[in-house]
């Protein structure tokens, strides 16, 4: 399928795909068509058996420079509630299979909200994380108040959505929003690394352990135990358990069959 | 590039810049104008095409005497801190980023944010008639625009303390030994000596130089681990390039490499 706004790219032999944001000429605005587009893309993709894990990137300036506010400037409530344009968004959070932001430049606004919906962040060192609507009379409205507080702390969310200030991504890294910060020429390829890791893992077992970790956000935490217990239970019931504990004792490298 | 009045550049080779702070008559002490214009031409060639090597120098007998107390008011009441954040750290940040490296030719006095300055290139090449002064204890102030950084980097806590808190005047000669600075030319040698410098850089690898000045860097501060994988990181990049594959092709077939940057 031929889209406007991304580039598609896979790695069929690392059972890895590469979706890149592609309005550069806009640092990759988040527009309604194509979000439309991308959470499309991932939902395919998701549906493939051939890819076990997807990054999604958008150029060296800019991961994405926030939502496309020429389409919201003049709407009403009105228009902005039935559209729900961010209503969308959730269906990122049902992706079941791990992605991988790759962060260069700027992921401002929906473009922070953005990498937060995906499970780890590889930034380039020229990253610049920031949720600055508070500077155009609005508020994040696509996750940020909640990722960004889950994922660095009180105090450091509300400075960052209060004030709009940027941080940079050492910043970003020692507040733990991302896994790690290399050279701007290496982003991409450390992501697709990273994704080739996870590909090359037993893919129930990714998936149900994706599941419990995202239902720590979810959850208090004695049903979050038990939710992991069930789905450690369950992968008694693949043949890549058996075949991972079997070359485990046998001292020889696993052959996963993804069953 | 645009005019300025405080500041004069020039590329008098092919890839060598060559930048003076102009304001002689007061040694080249940083007002309102000068800190505003070296901002501006620093970010400037930082993006400045086949330029592979900066020197600073300073035009006239001083090399930079920091803040110029003349052009303060002292009636009115005044943030230190917001100078510096507005005025001094942005160049500090901007000259430490530049994807080159940059010479200090110290042609006289440095003192205060001048020695800061000077501080903040890569390397340091001194007149013998220059000579360093962290002027700010004299007034009652502390050491800014990096200083503090530096200092201690350079020579280790007893010496940078000595030289903060005395605030004596130190010779070229003394700042040679100390490893203040990495050489000392006669005074009519400076800028042929200089131009030197740079002139060799502009015939080494820039994507390398650029890579050892990010590492070398980043190892004022990192742990040796953090290094080890910045240093895979940097040899990865280098390793790609078109002027690697030249220095190779050069050593084997014995003959002097050219490097383009890519």
């Amino acid at each position: 399928m031929a889209y406007r706004f991304l580039l598609l790219e896979r790695f069929p032999d690392d059972g890895v795909a590469l979706v890149r944001l592609n309005r550069p000429e806009v640092l990759n605005a988040l527009s309604l068509e194509l979000m439309e587009e991308l959470v499309g893309a991932l939902e395919e993709l998701d549906a493939d058996p051939g890819v076990r894990a997807i990054v999604l990137t958008g150029n060296e300036r800019a991961f994405a420079a926030g939502a496309d506010i020429t389409q919201m400037a003049d709407a009403s409530v009105v228009r902005m509630v039935l559209v729900d344009q961010f209503q969308k968004w959730d269906r990122i959070k049902r992706i079941r299979k791990p992605l991988i932001a790759a962060v260069s430049g700027y992921a401002l606004g929906g473009g922070c909200e953005l990498a937060m919906s995906c499970d780890m962040i590889v930034a380039s060192e020229t990253a610049r994380f920031g949720q600055p609507e508070i500077n155009i009379g609005v508020m994040p409205g696509a996750g940020g108040t909640q990722r960004l507080t889950r994922a660095i702390g009180k105090a450091r969310a509300m400075e960052m959505v209060l004030t709009g200030r940027m941080i940079t991504a050492e910043e970003a890294r020692l507040a733990g929003l991302v896994n790690r910060v290399v050279p701007v020429e290496l982003y991409l390829d450390e992501a697709l690394k990273l994704a080739r890791e996870v590909a090359a893992r037993p893919p129930l077992a990714v998936r149900l352990a994706k599941e419990a970790v995202l239902k720590a956000f979810e959850l208090p935490l004695s049903a979050g135990l038990e939710f992991e217990r069930k789905n450690f239970y369950l992968l008694f019931a693949t043949e890549d358990q058996k075949e991972g504990m079997r070359a485990f004792l046998e001292k020889r490298p696993p052959v996963w069959k993804g069953q | 590039m645009a005019a300025y009045e405080t500041l004069r550049y020039e590329e008098p080779e092919p890839g060598v810049g060559w930048l003076e702070l102009n304001r002689p008559e007061q040694l080249n002490a940083f007002d309102e104008t000068l800190t505003r214009e070296l901002q501006q031409l620093l970010r400037d060639l930082e993006r400045q095409e086949g330029l592979r090597a900066l020197v600073l120098t300073g035009a006239g007998r001083g090399f930079c005497a920091g803040q110029d107390l003349k052009s303060i008011d002292p009636a009115q009441e005044r943030s230190l801190g917001r100078s510096l954040e507005e005025r001094y750290n942005p160049i500090i940040r901007r000259l430490r980023a530049l994807p080159f490296p940059v010479i200090a030719a110290v042609n006289g006095a440095a003192a205060g944010a001048g020695m800061s300055l000077a501080l903040a290139c890569d390397v340091r090449l001194a007149a013998e008639s220059a000579f360093f002064v962290q002027a700010f204890v004299r007034i009652g102030l502390v050491p800014d625009s990096g200083s503090s950084f530096f200092l201690v980097h350079l020579l280790g806590y007893a010496r940078a303390f000595e030289i903060a808190t005395l605030g004596e005047r130190i010779s070229a000669q003394e700042a040679l030994h100390l490893g203040l600075v990495n050489r000392v030319v006669p005074d009519d040698r400076l800028r042929e000596e200089a131009l030197a410098w740079a002139r060799r850089y502009a015939t080494l690898p820039p994507r390398a130089l650029a890579l050892t000045k990010r590492l070398l860097q980043k190892a004022t501060w990192a742990s040796l681990e953090e290094m080890l994988q910045y240093e895979q990181y940097c040899q990865e990049i280098a390793g790609r390039t078109e002027d690697y594959r030249e220095g190779v092709a050069a050593f084997r077939e014995k003959r002097a490499p050219v490097f383009k940057g890519r």
